[in-house]
């Protein structure tokens, strides 16, 4: 169960360096998360060219990687996230329009 | 496709290529000698093989040497073993991996890519694999690194154009960063890899091969390419043990060994006699076959006691009897081997040839023959590596031993086995003509009794007796016996006997007639002498008789002339009137 003070979503989304496809899969990100997940998720940036020793820790190979770290379980897509649906599917979002119990 | 990007690769190393290839030195037992100095320096090689072929030892192999004994600290990017699991895996090998980690010596960093966890969607590349490496390599200074298997990249990725591309970015960027990579990949159907690395990596490709045949599996290493050097074609066999990796053979891979004229008993003084004189020439083999029970052990202790007594070390391998056996049989033909053994000039070793394959055989070889450091090499017998299933690989690992044995300067014998019904001089062809003498016994069966026939069938480089002996094994040693030629046949044992006897009994008998003859010729003669004796009596009385009577008649003509001189005196003429009347 989230606890209460954390969102209920945190997304990391891992880059290197502030490349187009970084900057591109972040838009697409943050698109997303304002329309499906609004005031309850978290979006934190990982740029393991600063901090390579994370790209090991948490097993980085392909970029931009995003990956949902709560709810639990862990989920990681790849890419720039350009297909909504896709990453809608993959997160396990519900989209806003088709929300209900 | 494959050419195309081949020849990329090639325009991008050309001006690399005019210095003087510089190598990398793996200090894997073999591998430096085939590669003539070790793998391309500063480039990725990619090892290519079957599931268990060895590709990750011999990796780690690399990367351990590289940081123990060349100073060199390496990163291993494991995509298919935990960190632990590699260390496992090699301590049995004596490597400690975590005490090397410890000493930033070397850095493991396992590769998870679990592919039913991982969406895609858009566009994406691996930096996050080339910013992993870079920071380990940066950490410890790496100059090695290892990508061990890459190919799980195309497994744990949907879009295989992005993992081509960036494997191929991959490559650059290790030639870039000047390290010596392996890149390992797994052995493809048609193709040497699974994916066709082997287009990315155009400097040196090594393919491991690990073939099962008659029950026993030889692993072999061919290098596919080594672009600007040279380098072996072939396949050599390797094995791995509680050494680790090892290539074979160790040194010699051409015919330049040195000639050598040193003579050297056969242990047996008839024979060294068939071999003008001297023996067999040192640092060459020889090949003794024959069938079951000829006498080849015995032939072959008989060079070993020989050697042992002029204090050189011998070495003598027995895959069919135990060396107790041996020394046990040679005692009853009056050979005594244990006080060279005792004294540490003769050495067995006594392996089932199933037991491994040859690669093994090879190496378990090489390794003793290093250790012990003989002078005389006797393999006992080879046949047991050359039987009719597996001729092929024999002669290859026959070659290879010979090769070694030569390049030391080793005298070897190796008998061989022939087996019934097979022509005897052509079972052997294959390894006899590595041999540099043959030496073929035979079995002759004849009016019920076998014997033994030793021939030399070839003995370079020697003026070498080209006629059959009988192998004589007794309880005083070993002899060599001239058979008996003669009635257009060879003959030994007691039809020789028998018909050495038959031609004395013949040659007395002449012998006697002989002395007849000439007893009769005496006589004759001495007949004859007493006739010219008798004649010449007969004549000397004839003469006698002659002299006589001319003296008779002589005397009666002078009383004649007297009497008449008396006569005309008394008439008172002058003699001068007389003759004038």
């Amino acid at each position: 169960m989230p606890r209460s003070r954390k969102p209920e979503w945190l997304l990391q989304l891992y880059i290197a360096g502030e490349t187009p496809r970084a900057m591109s899969a972040l838009g697409n990100l943050r698109a997303i998360c304002e329309e499906h997940l609004p005031d309850m998720h978290q979006i934190e940036v990982i740029d393991i060219r600063k901090n390579p020793s994370r790209a090991e820790c948490d097993q980085i190979i392909a970029l931009p990687t995003l990956v949902r770290r709560r709810p639990p379980p862990a989920r990681t897509v790849v890419g720039n996230l350009s297909d909504i649906n896709k990453v809608l599917a993959s997160l396990d979002i519900r989209p806003a329009k088709t929300r209900s119990p | 496709m494959a050419m195309r990007r081949s020849a990329g690769g090639a325009s991008q190393s050309r001006s690399a290529r005019h210095k003087q290839l510089s190598k990398c030195p793996t200090g894997i037992h073999g591998l430096d000698e085939v590669t003539q100095g070790g793998l391309p320096r500063g480039r990725p090689t990619l090892v290519a093989g079957m599931a268990g072929s060895g590709k990750t030892l011999m990796a780690t192999e690399f990367l351990v040497n590289g940081a123990t004994d060349y100073n060199e600290p390496g990163v291993f990017m494991a995509f298919e073993e935990s960190a632990e699991e590699l260390a496992a895996n090699v301590q049995s090998l004596g490597w400690d991996l975590k005490s090397l980690i410890r000493q930033r010596k070397l850095i493991i960093d396992q590769v998870r890519i679990n592919p039913s966890e991982i969406e895609e969607t858009g566009e994406y590349d691996l930096e996050g694999l080339f910013v992993r490496l870079g920071h380990h390599i940066d950490k410890i200074k790496a100059k090695r690194v290892v990508l061990d298997t890459i190919e799980v990249l195309f497994a744990g990725f949907e879009s295989q154009s992005v993992i081509r591309s960036e494997l191929q970015r991959l490559f650059r960027w290790l030639k870039e960063r000047g390290v010596t990579a392996i890149i390992t990949g797994e052995h493809g159907e048609s193709n040497l890899t699974r994916h066709g690395l082997e287009e990315y990596v155009s400097d040196c490709v090594l393919a491991l091969d690990h073939r099962v045949n008659a029950e026993l599996s030889t692993r072999r290493l061919r290098i596919v390419k080594y672009r600007g050097s040279a380098h072996g074609t072939n396949e050599y066999p390797f094995m791995i043990d509680q050494d680790g990796f090892s290539v074979l053979p160790v040194t010699s891979m051409g015919l330049n060994h040195p000639a050598n004229t040193g003579r050297i008993s056969s242990g047996i003084k008839c024979l060294d006699e068939m071999l003008g004189g001297k023996g067999y020439i040192r640092g060459s083999t020889v090949l003794v076959s024959g069938m079951a029970g000829t006498g080849k052990t015995s032939l072959a202790s008989a060079f070993a006691a020989a050697a042992c007594k002029r204090g050189e070390k011998t070495l003598c391998f027995t895959f069919e009897e135990s060396p107790q056996q041996v020394m046990h049989h040679m005692k009853s033909i009056g050979m005594n081997l244990m006080p060279m053994v005792k004294k540490g000039l003769l050495h067995y070793h006594a392996a089932r040839p199933a037991r491994q394959g040859f690669e093994q055989h090879l190496v378990t070889m090489h390794r003793i023959i290093e250790k012990v450091q003989p002078k005389v090499v006797i393999v006992d017998p080879m046949s047991s590596f050359t039987g009719p299933d597996s001729r092929l690989d024999a002669t290859s690992f026959m070659t290879r031993l010979i090769d070694y044995l030569k390049t030391k300067g080793i005298t070897g014998l190796f008998t061989s086995l022939s087996y019934d019904g097979e022509p005897l001089e052509s079972t052997h062809a294959k390894v006899s003509s590595l041999m540099d003498a043959w030496l073929l016994l035979r079995d002759v069966e004849l009016d019920g009794e076998r014997n033994r026939l030793i021939t030399i069938i070839k003995a370079r480089g020697i003026g070498h007796s080209k006629q059959c002996r009988e192998f004589v094994l007794s309880d005083k040693g070993i002899d060599l016996v001239d058979v008996y030629l003669g009635e257009g046949q060879v003959l030994v044992g007691t039809a020789r006997a028998t018909a050495e006897a038959r031609s004395e009994a013949d040659r007395a008998a002449d012998m006697a007639q002989v002395k007849k003859a000439h007893r009769t010729l005496e006589v004759k003669r001495q007949a004859l002498e007493a006739q010219i004796a008798s004649l010449r009596a007969e004549h000397e009385l004839n003469e006698l008789h002659y002299v006589n009577l001319s003296d008779k008649r002589k005397r009666q003509l002078n009383a004649s002339r007297t009497a008449q001189d008396n006569r005309s005196r008394l008439r008172g003429g002058t003699k001068k009137n007389a003759t004038r009347k």
